[in-house]
């Protein structure tokens, strides 16, 4: 059994939005000054999917203030994960998933550390862990649900069941998990906080619903007014947000949906410099992407214009 | 196996075959993507597809076939593009016909292992996790597996439980409070099976074309139901690989 109480302790998560300046003002930040709201310790839900809107920016500068003993959750865990494992910053990963696709095999680095106990590792079902997102948004400590029921992954968290108090049927009681900061990417936002984003959702939302502290980065920022004119697509409030960043290619090289494609090229050259040196590849991939350059503009270029034009005309043919 | 056809085009095929015009299909990447296409091309066009990632209703472009179930290739032309959440919860309400997923481990009552092979604590092995499989499995009102037919991959009992097929076989998946659906065909490489209305066990149903059934006895190393008719599968068709073979020319997935 992994889970512990503060993940689903909703009167104290509660307790916490409440004492929580809420102004609906000026949230633009640096992504140094966004990053240094993590704590050591601190529990992040990583918004997006697999490399789909990964908030990659967030959690480089996450990662160049060298954190310890974090716990990371996400729905399907790609290698920010493994970033985090080598770079000595995690202690727990909780997903449902880890790996980047199929064609790139199963992750090494995952299972060098679950292998060896380095890591505790606290696997869900896709829909489990995104309730686990949703009880916490609605306030609540846990939601009723029919799956992973009967399955042993109800033992890996310390899932319990109910019974229905008007049918009488078993009930899986998923609880909810209130992550200490939300990283989120989205496609625009304006300087209050207030969020859009085109394409799939993912859980982003419940993710900023349920965490204390929410930091984004925005592919663009926009006045106000055209938050106004679309209010339908707002998906985060500004009074959620604690901070804001502008991050033109946030995600690169995970896609963002409309604007730029993944570059599956740039995964197989990582997954090589796995296959030939183990963890040292990711240590030597940090070293040249993450901790090296002086600016995420630098990390950028270190991809090359052509690959970032190559992403934004894919993404352009296939998101019509 | 049927030669001149690869293991992802027969799986594709007799995938496709188990799907019927109307039915809403729970889809994944790989083998599933290219069985829930072939069927919504060719015989199933009122058929609608939904992917793990909040995609509803795709209509994937050939050439451009989906690496994975959250990225812009599986969301081509999509209809919706609701939560992740929600679009499991659309399972849980009973809107999916048929889903289809994959497992490296499969037990006599169709339990499916994508955990870890070993213990779990500390595993000879860890592989991925659930990610949807667990969720189609428990919510899906058919679940059909696709597999390589390989000797390895068929135990009496899974190392871990990832997805639920029967459990321990009889009604012991409904007194686990699943209530609905269940594992109904795995199709391999070399045959296809179901379960026994009654104690849930496995049987085969078919075998593939230039497949016998003593072949299957030695080749699935667990206590398999066999019936005295088994039926034979006609081989994939023209047309029917040629409707793959459209959707990937470049062979990225047909293999």
């Amino acid at each position: 059994m992994t889970i512990t109480p503060r993940e689903y302790d909703f009167l104290g998560a509660r307790r916490r939005l409440e004492q929580k300046p809420k102004p609906a003002g000026d949230k633009l930040a640096t992504l140094q000054d966004a990053a240094a709201r993590v704590a050591d310790g601190a529990h992040i839900a990583i918004g997006g999917c697999l490399f789909s809107r990964t908030p990659l920016a967030l959690v480089w500068a996450v990662l160049r203030r060298r954190p310890r003993g974090l716990a990371l959750s996400r729905n399907l865990m790609c290698y920010e994960g493994e970033w985090g494992l080598v770079a000595g910053a995690v202690d727990k990963l909780v997903t449902s998933w880890m790996g980047i696709g199929l064609p790139w095999g199963l992750s090494r680095i995952m299972r060098d550390y679950v292998e060896s106990g380095r890591v505790a590792f606290e696997e869900w079902s896709h829909l489990g862990l995104g309730l686990r997102f949703r009880a916490a948004a609605m306030g609540l400590p846990f939601l009723p649900t029919l799956t992973m029921l009967g399955s042993d992954l109800m033992g890996v968290g310390g899932s319990k069941t109910i019974t229905c108090p008007y049918t009488g049927e078993t009930l899986h009681a998923v609880p909810a998990l209130f992550p200490d900061v939300a990283l989120i990417h989205v496609h625009r936002a304006d300087r209050l906080g207030n969020c859009q984003i085109d394409g799939y959702p993912h859980m982003d939302a419940d993710i900023a619903m349920a965490a204390s502290t929410v930091l984004v980065s925005a592919e663009e920022i926009v006045p106000e007014d055209d938050i106004r004119r679309h209010p339908d697509r707002t998906v985060i409030p500004g009074f959620a947000v604690d901070a804001l960043v502008h991050v033109p290619h946030g995600c690169y090289p995970h896609e963002c949906y409309g604007l730029y494609d993944s570059d599956p090229r740039h995964f197989g050259e990582y997954v090589d410099a796995i296959r030939e040196g183990g963890a040292d590849g990711v240590a030597r991939y940090l070293d040249r992407y993450v901790y090296g350059p002086a600016a995420y503009g630098e990390y950028l270029e270190l991809f090359g214009a052509n690959a970032l034009s190559a992403a934004r005309q894919r993404a352009q043919e296939l998101c019509r | 196996m049927t030669p001149g056809v690869t293991t992802n085009e027969l799986l594709a095929v007799m995938g496709a075959r188990e799907l019927r015009d109307g039915q809403t299909v729970f889809t994944g990447v790989g083998a599933p993507m290219l069985a829930t296409a072939l069927a919504q091309r060719r015989h199933a066009p009122r058929l609608t597809m939904v992917v793990e990632g909040g995609i509803v209703g795709p209509e994937w472009r050939p050439g451009w076939l989906p690496i994975s179930t959250n990225e812009i290739r599986a969301a081509y032309h999509a209809q919706m593009l609701p939560a992740i959440t929600d679009i499991f919860l659309m399972a849980q309400r009973g809107f999916l016909d048929v889903g289809f997923i994959g497992g490296a481990q499969i037990d006599r009552f169709g339990n499916l292992n994508t955990s870890a092979i070993g213990g779990y604590e500390r595993p000879k092995v860890r592989l991925p996790g659930s990610g949807g499989a667990n969720d189609i499995i428990s919510l899906c009102t058919e679940v059909i597996v696709l597999t390589a037919h390989e000797p390895r991959r068929f135990v009496d009992r899974v190392d871990f439980i990832t997805s639920p097929g029967h459990l321990a076989g009889g009604d012991s998946r409904r007194r686990s409070g699943l209530l609905f659906g269940g594992v109904s065909r795995i199709v391999t490489t070399l045959a296809i099976f179901g379960f026994e209305p009654g104690s849930r066990r496995m049987t085969l149903r078919a075998v593939h074309r230039g497949t016998t059934v003593e072949q299957i006895r030695d080749l699935t190393p667990i206590d398999v139901l066999v019936p005295e008719h088994v039926a034979v599968t006609p081989a994939p068709a023209d047309d029917e690989l040629a409707v793959l073979r459209a959707l990937d020319p470049e062979r990225q997935f047909l293999g």
